[in-house]
């Protein structure tokens, strides 16, 4: 799925925000340095800025998701954009025109921006191909493809965290396999330079050929956890444990889930890190995600000033118009 | 084309610093708070802080969120944080930058101040004036006043040494 030339336009800035597939070290340092001053906005008393007054942004979601969709309309409405939540039932539509007929009705509302969370991969691409050229789009989440703004606030936090990527051993454990979430941490830390980024799964719940990607592969939590700096704990995807991926939750914590035990072979000043909503007991214990190395909630909170970087800098502007001199 | 000007800065912004003090004074304030305009304008600002002996940090405004050009230009891809370390209700604050132009900056400044609190009065100090207002904003202490032609800019480099430069623009 080529999304790196839709999303970039001849000047290097973005057009779209689909995948962080294909996208430069700089463009990502650019979003990163934005967001760093986003975050500041929260300080203020009125916690708004009049960036994008008289900009309607549309949330169109196919799947239910509360933090992602709470935290993009919070980010819109900090810029002072209108914002629109849209939730259509996946029943509702087939693919293809129904999809095509929504996007028609909403652009002849003179909307701006369609944030897409969709279960189809490419799904973000396709509503992107086909809009309106005043019209950007920003995945926000599409089937096992991408989920390229978390992984974005995820590496904000290590750099906020960490101040810096090459010599950092990063681990993300869990269900690479239908995660969305992963695949966009990988294609971030690696384009970031970071020193080693590790999966930790049981082969079942590996790609093949994962190690393409630019990783070491584990399967066992312990070798997998050793001198780590981030360990990224994915969420399992309870609805997808009725295959054959795995035994059972009680069999899964045994094998791969995250106690102080075995946090104690990552590096004393390890963060720990999940994309939420937590499964307690499952991925990991309370004691880790509770205790003082979990960055959990520090993830939500820069989910905010990521998203509105990342909105501000893919809302399409008349470019071109000559800048008043200050 | 550019061409460096031969102004001694730091005798202007001893001279600055008296002028504020008398203004201040006048006013009966006496524990200003300053907050400078980025890049230029923090630049300036940590000079006159340090020559008025202000014992609070200098508060730094990077206005880019509250420009007026967004739909036009979109977003500057060089922002830096905005940082006012002091509680702005009430205060009295020197508003410090390099130079006043059309007013727009100050204007956008002046908004993003009033998102942080209701201050008490905001005084304006620039290092240079020059013509080419296009807003009803005036500075109570500048530096210089230099008459240039409306395609001539001035330039501000720094930090160390400040150097003033006049910047001839090809019409776009």
């Amino acid at each position: 799925m080529s999304g790196a030339r839709l999303q970039v336009d001849e000047q290097g800035r973005l057009r779209h925000f689909l995948t962080v597939e294909g996208l430069e070290r700089g463009l990502l340092t650019e979003i990163l340095d934005a967001a760093e001053s986003f975050a500041g906005v929260a300080e203020q008393t009125v916690k708004k800025v009049p960036l994008l007054r008289g900009k309607t942004v549309v949330n169109l979601f196919f799947e239910a998701s509360t933090r992602t969709r709470t935290t993009f309309e919070l980010a819109a409405k900090r810029l002072s954009a209108d914002v629109l939540n849209i939730n259509v039932s996946a029943s509702a539509t087939t693919k293809g025109e129904t999809l095509l007929d929504t996007l028609r009705n909403l652009e002849a509302m003179h909307v701006d921006m369609f944030v897409v969370r969709h279960a189809d991969s490419g799904a973000a691409h396709f509503i992107a191909r086909h809009v309106q050229p005043h019209v950007s789009v920003v995945n926000a989440g599409d089937g096992r493809h991408a989920h390229p703004t978390q992984a974005l606030l995820d590496v904000f936090t290590i750099r906020r965290r960490k101040g810096r990527f090459e010599d950092l051993v990063v681990a993300i454990v869990g269900d690479i396999l239908h995660s969305r979430v992963a695949r966009s941490q990988i294609h971030a830390l690696n384009a970031l330079g970071t020193g080693e980024v590790r999966v930790v799964a049981p082969r079942t719940l590996l790609p093949a050929h994962v190690e393409d990607l630019g990783v070491h592969v584990f399967h066992r939590m312990e070798d997998g956890l050793r001198d780590a700096d981030v360990v990224i704990m994915l969420r399992l995807q309870k609805e997808r444990m009725r295959g054959a991926h795995l035994p059972s939750e009680h069999e899964y914590f045994r094998l791969y889930g995250l106690t102080e035990e075995r946090l104690a072979r990552a590096r004393p000043d390890a963060i720990v890190m999940h994309p939420g909503p937590i499964n307690r007991g499952v991925e990991l214990e309370s004691r880790v995600a509770d205790g003082p190395r979990s960055v959990i909630l520090e993830q939500v909170e820069h989910g905010i000033a990521v998203r509105m970087a990342i909105i501000s800098m893919t809302m399409r502007t008349a470019r071109g118009g000559e800048g008043t001199p200050a | 084309m550019s061409r460096r000007l031969d102004i001694d800065i730091d005798a202007v912004l001893a001279e600055m610093a008296a002028a504020l003090r008398e203004r201040l004074e006048a006013r009966g304030v006496h524990a200003p708070a300053m907050v400078g305009i980025h890049t230029g304008g923090v630049w300036v600002a940590e000079r006159l802080h340090r020559l008025l002996g202000l014992d609070e940090p200098l508060g730094t405004l990077d206005i880019s969120f509250y420009r007026d050009d967004f739909t036009r230009v979109g977003m500057n891809p060089q922002v830096r944080p905005s940082h006012i370390p002091f509680n702005v209700d009430d205060r009295h604050i020197v508003l410090v930058d390099d130079v006043l132009h059309t007013g727009r900056t100050i204007r956008a400044a002046l908004n993003e101040i009033f998102d942080y609190g209701r201050p008490a009065s905001v005084l304006l100090a620039v290092l240079v004036e020059r013509p080419g207002r296009e807003l009803p904003v005036e500075a109570q202490v500048a530096g210089r006043h230099l008459e240039l032609a409306p395609d001539e800019y001035v330039e501000l480099a720094g930090p160390e040494p400040l150097e003033l430069s006049v910047v001839k623009k090809q019409a776009a």
